[in-house]
């Protein structure tokens, strides 16, 4: 039962971390993209 | 649809750093992530030695894989700065955005190892060759990560970074070594060892390349989005500077305007 509990505690706090960074940089991405021309934007 | 509506949703769809192309990878990781999880929580049978924590290695494993690259891609990125003729800030965010990632990567792997070591080991933390070593790859990173936060300007954040980061590669190889050069109680690499042997059941190997794969995907589509938001995050900060400095100008403008010159006097 423990093992369990380390193991999903693992996999849970590994995505978590995951989703939150990836939460992080869309969201400054976006924000800071609404301020710049699309000419400003190399990807674009 | 109006052409309006057309040009409006032309532009929501370009808000942001995403790109068709990004977008596809972001699936494709979603895709793997999901893979990843019913590999190794559901299809892979329980190790003989390690038992139902051999699941974790499907994690551990992979976000070291994971580090191991994004400092390697820092380092690249540091040289081409470094030596290259065009001395490019794409390369320098290239390599401040790869060392972010990892750090988080390196973290992830000192927790998850933590974890498996307390089933295994039976205890959290050792001071190990291995996990000494990892802490110190990872203490070494957020060190480079706070230099490239020190002020001057961009390509004083280049050069200084540039020369840490190339200088901090050189303990991947101490790392991954260190259960060879020092008596360690972490286990030798199980694929990628000297002698070319994989001693896994197929379905152990499968889920943890699964796993290699949905976190290079990942780190492939985040890194793409940070070095994008770090460029618009010089390029406003550029703009705050050329603000600033075209107030002062405007203010000392005026102020030589507003005091009266000896022959008025």
């Amino acid at each position: 039962m423990e093992d369990a509990g380390f193991i999903i505690g693992s996999y849970v706090l590994t995505f978590v971390t995951i989703a939150f960074m990836s939460w992080r940089v869309l969201r400054s991405g976006r924000r800071l993209a609404d301020q710049v021309p699309d000419e400003d934007k190399y990807w674009l | 649809m109006t052409t309006i509506d057309k040009e409006a949703t032309l532009q929501s769809n370009r808000s942001g750093t995403g790109t068709r192309a990004t977008r596809i990878l972001g699936i494709a990781t979603i895709i793997s992530m999901l893979w990843l999880v019913a590999f190794g929580l559901g299809f892979s049978p329980a190790d003989r030695d390690q038992e139902e924590a051999v699941r974790l290695m499907y994690v551990h494993v992979p976000t070291i894989w994971i580090a191991y690259l994004t400092f390697v891609v820092t380092a690249v990125a540091s040289g081409i700065y470094l030596f290259g003729r065009s001395k490019s800030l794409g390369w320098d965010r290239l390599a401040g955005a790869s060392a972010e990632i990892g750090t988080v990567f390196v973290a992830l792997t000192l927790v998850v190892g933590a974890l498996w070591g307390r089933l295994t080991w039976g205890v959290f933390w050792q001071w190990d060759a291995r996990l000494t070593t990892t802490a110190l790859l990872f203490v070494t990173y957020v060190g480079y990560l706070a230099v490239r936060r020190l002020g001057g300007s961009h390509q004083q954040r280049a050069r200084r970074s540039a020369v840490i980061g190339l200088l901090a590669v050189l303990l991947i190889p101490l790392v991954h070594w260190s259960v060879r050069l020092w008596r360690s109680l972490h286990q030798e690499a199980t694929v990628l060892d000297s002698d070319g042997d994989i001693d896994m059941d197929g379905l152990m190997l499968f889920s943890l390349f699964v796993g290699v794969v949905a976190f290079t995907l990942f780190y492939i589509w985040l890194l793409l989005h940070r070095t994008r938001v770090m460029a618009l995050e010089d390029l406003m900060e550029d703009r705050g500077l050329d603000q600033a400095l075209s107030e002062r100008r405007n203010e000392a403008a005026s102020m030589n305007a507003a005091v009266p010159n000896s022959e008025e006097i």
